[in-house]
């Protein structure tokens, strides 16, 4: 009962961390040198035809009176319409936040499940050749440049092997299934097509690994160095003198204890690859909120650029929330 | 098999090494302790001369590397425990010979309850239900004097002050009825009303169910207060045993002598406190012959040459000093 109260209370904070965000991001955004109208308008577009643009997008009003009116609009739902493309920014994100979202949990799963028993493994074996080998994997993971990654898988398995698509989510000619939550894999067990599943699945592989892998480093090397510190602890030897066998003792003993930084790491990572995906969708060309936002700063797409840092905000601030739940359940020291 | 005579504990000529970047580290060389059931025996020895590396021996929680048993045999019950398979020795573990350590804040896992860690081990060495082992933990409690001993089993250790958290560990200890307690200096990081508690809880405990203890400490008044027999090391052996009141009574070697002389007394109003001169030697490099012949003021001309056997000068009372050496001793050092 007193998480479910914390949790409210957290949930309340949500307001006045949005409400900064905004702030901020509106300022910021419209101190930047650059007119939106003019940009919109064209280069040979005459000085009138600009100033009526400014007029009909309301740029002429003072900042303030933008900023509130902004405001009302998010009250109800209305994250403004893109200057770009027109088309309400809400429809946008719902258009291409699922498919960041799908590449960043996709990622993050690949990071949990490998980084986790890699890292374990590791420190059980630690100084073996099992450790070494996942050493070097880890330092070419924080070392390699995504860029460079991305391309080298691409040339790789795409051209040579031929065995995973190189670009976008789904080949061209495979609908995308029934939209629930956007998310392809889930949609399309949903809609129980399992040959979309199975095409989108090898679409988000070179992606997903390509974005995780230095995720994926940092994690195997935290679980490594807390599961080595855990097993000095005295209440191991507890365990080990009260005869408990040792694949418990890691599994059960050691991990809980281990966890709790991982957790961390792993809340942190979640949310910056939710914001910073823009080299990989780039490169396998994947239609998410990485490159929408780079074209919306490019153009000067002021609601754009809100509705992403709004959504990003928001999403950053849920997970730092699960993270801080999770903690409760590992940690029973934490008291809320 | 095990007569009656025979005792439940045998240790003989054991020698363990840590193999380490400094070197060798001889931590245990030619030790023999014996322990009969039901019997109370006291280890006790300045810190790092190797009473918990002996009691860990006998479990085998040396942890390798760096640590090795390199000679020697620990009989148990008419059993080799170093030639048992790490199976037969789980199942000895926490059942047979369980153990308990010194720092009562860190000897439990922080994220499990009390009665979790408690029946863990209850239904690994008892055919028992959920129930029914519940129900031992709770009887446990009980018996090592725990307040609301039902709530107790719900609680996370960081709840628990350290002397109830100590109660604990000797109520999950004794709960699968051992034949032997290894304690590891149990109450030194206790304050001395709580020690008095915890040692009194202890030896009920024990006397009533004939649980054989090897009780490690660096206080000779807690020993004096509990122990049958008393062993005394120094620098990695034994080099005195004997019943209590003969240790305190009558010592024999220089070592204990200046031990048992270095505690202050009320009555004595001494100016200043008694210390044995030097200090104890690093276990990489240990001095030839008696160990002890550095910081010994009655040294002589074998002391650096020859090993001291033990001699007898006392039934029962064990020493290793030429000092006690009969005409046949002295013979054989002009010999060499």
């Amino acid at each position: 009962m007193r998480i479910v109260s914390y949790v409210l209370k957290r949930l309340a904070y949500l307001v006045p961390v949005l409400l900064g965000v905004t702030l901020l991001v509106f300022i910021i955004s419209h101190a930047i040198p650059g007119d939106p109208a003019r940009m919109m308008a064209g280069q040979k577009a005459s000085r009138e035809a600009v100033e009526n643009l400014r007029r009909s997008m309301g740029l002429d009003r003072p900042l303030y009176e933008q900023y509130l009116r902004y405001l009302a609009g998010l009250v109800q739902g209305d994250l403004g319409f893109s200057i770009r493309n027109q088309r309400p920014v809400l429809e946008d994100m719902r258009d291409f936040f699922p498919a960041t979202l799908e590449l960043t949990l996709a990622s993050m799963l690949l990071c949990v499940t490998v980084g986790v028993p890699l890292g374990i493994l590791s420190a059980v074996r630690r100084n073996r050749p099992i450790d070494h080998l996942s050493r070097i994997f880890s330092v070419f993971g924080v070392s390699m440049p995504v860029f460079w990654l991305g391309l080298m898988l691409l040339l790789l398995f795409y051209r040579h092997l031929g065995w995973l698509p190189g670009s976008g989510r789904l080949d061209i000619g495979i609908d995308p299934p029934a939209f629930v939550t956007g998310i392809y894999l889930l949609d399309s067990l949903l809609a129980g097509s399992l040959g979309t599943f199975r095409n989108a699945l090898a679409h988000i592989l070179l992606p997903a690994f390509c974005l995780s892998y230095v995720y994926l480093a940092i994690i195997t090397r935290i679980v490594r160095s807390s599961m080595i510190a855990v097993m000095g602890l005295d209440f191991i030897t507890t365990a080990r003198a009260n005869g408990i066998a040792e694949i418990v003792i890691i599994s059960k003993h050691c991990l809980k204890n281990a966890l709790i930084p991982t957790v961390t790491i792993t809340g942190l990572s979640i949310g910056e690859l939710l914001g910073g995906a823009i080299l990989t969708e780039t490169i396998f060309n994947w239609p998410g909120m990485g490159k929408y936002v780079v074209d919306s700063v490019n153009f000067l797409d002021f609601p754009a650029i809100m509705g992403f840092t709004l959504v990003v905000s928001f999403a950053y601030v849920l997970i730092n929330l699960a993270v801080d739940v999770v903690y409760a359940f590992l940690d029973p020291q934490i008291r809320y | 098999m095990s007569g009656p005579n025979e005792p439940l504990l045998e240790v003989r000529d054991l020698a363990v090494q840590f193999f380490t970047y400094q070197g060798t580290v001889r931590a245990l060389e030619g030790v023999s302790l014996s322990v009969a059931r039901g019997e109370i025996m006291g280890l006790v020895g300045e810190t790092g001369c190797g009473k918990s590396v002996l009691a860990r021996s006998v479990l085998r929680l040396i942890a390798d590397p760096p640590g090795k048993i390199t000679a020697g045999a620990i009989r148990f019950k008419g059993r080799d425990l170093l030639t048992l398979s790490r199976r037969e020795m789980r199942r000895i573990r926490g059942n047979e010979i369980s153990m308990i350590f010194q720092e009562p804040m860190s000897s439990l896992n922080p994220v499990f309850t009390v009665g979790s860690q408690m029946l863990e081990v209850v239904a690994l060495h008892q055919a028992v239900g959920r129930e029914e082992g519940r129900r031992i933990c709770v009887e446990m409690l009980r018996q090592v004097k725990m307040p609301d001993a039902e709530q107790v089993l719900a609680k996370y250790p960081h709840e628990l002050s350290g002397g109830m958290r100590q109660r604990v560990m000797i109520a999950m200890e004794l709960s699968c009825r051992p034949d032997l307690l290894l304690a590891d200096e149990p109450t030194t990081a206790l304050d001395v009303t709580v020690q008095a508690q915890v040692l009194a809880i202890l030896e009920g405990l024990t006397r009533q169910r004939g649980v054989a203890v090897l009780f490690i400490s660096h206080d000779l008044g807690v020993i004096a207060q509990l122990c049958d027999r008393v062993a005394v090391m120094y620098a990695g052996g034994i080099i005195e045993t004997a019943p209590a009141g003969a240790i305190f009574a009558a010592p024999r070697h220089p070592y204990t002598r200046g031990l048992l002389h270095a505690i202050p007394r009320i009555a004595a109003r001494q100016e200043s406190l008694a210390v044995i001169p030097g200090s104890v030697p690093s276990l990489v490099d240990p001095p030839p012959g008696c160990r002890f012949h550095p910081r010994c003021a009655e040294r002589f001309f074998p002391c650096d040459r020859v090993v001291p056997p033990f001699y007898e000068p006392a039934p029962g009372h064990r020493v290793a000093c030429h000092l006690h050496a009969g005409e046949e001793g002295r013979r054989s050092w002009e010999r060499s």
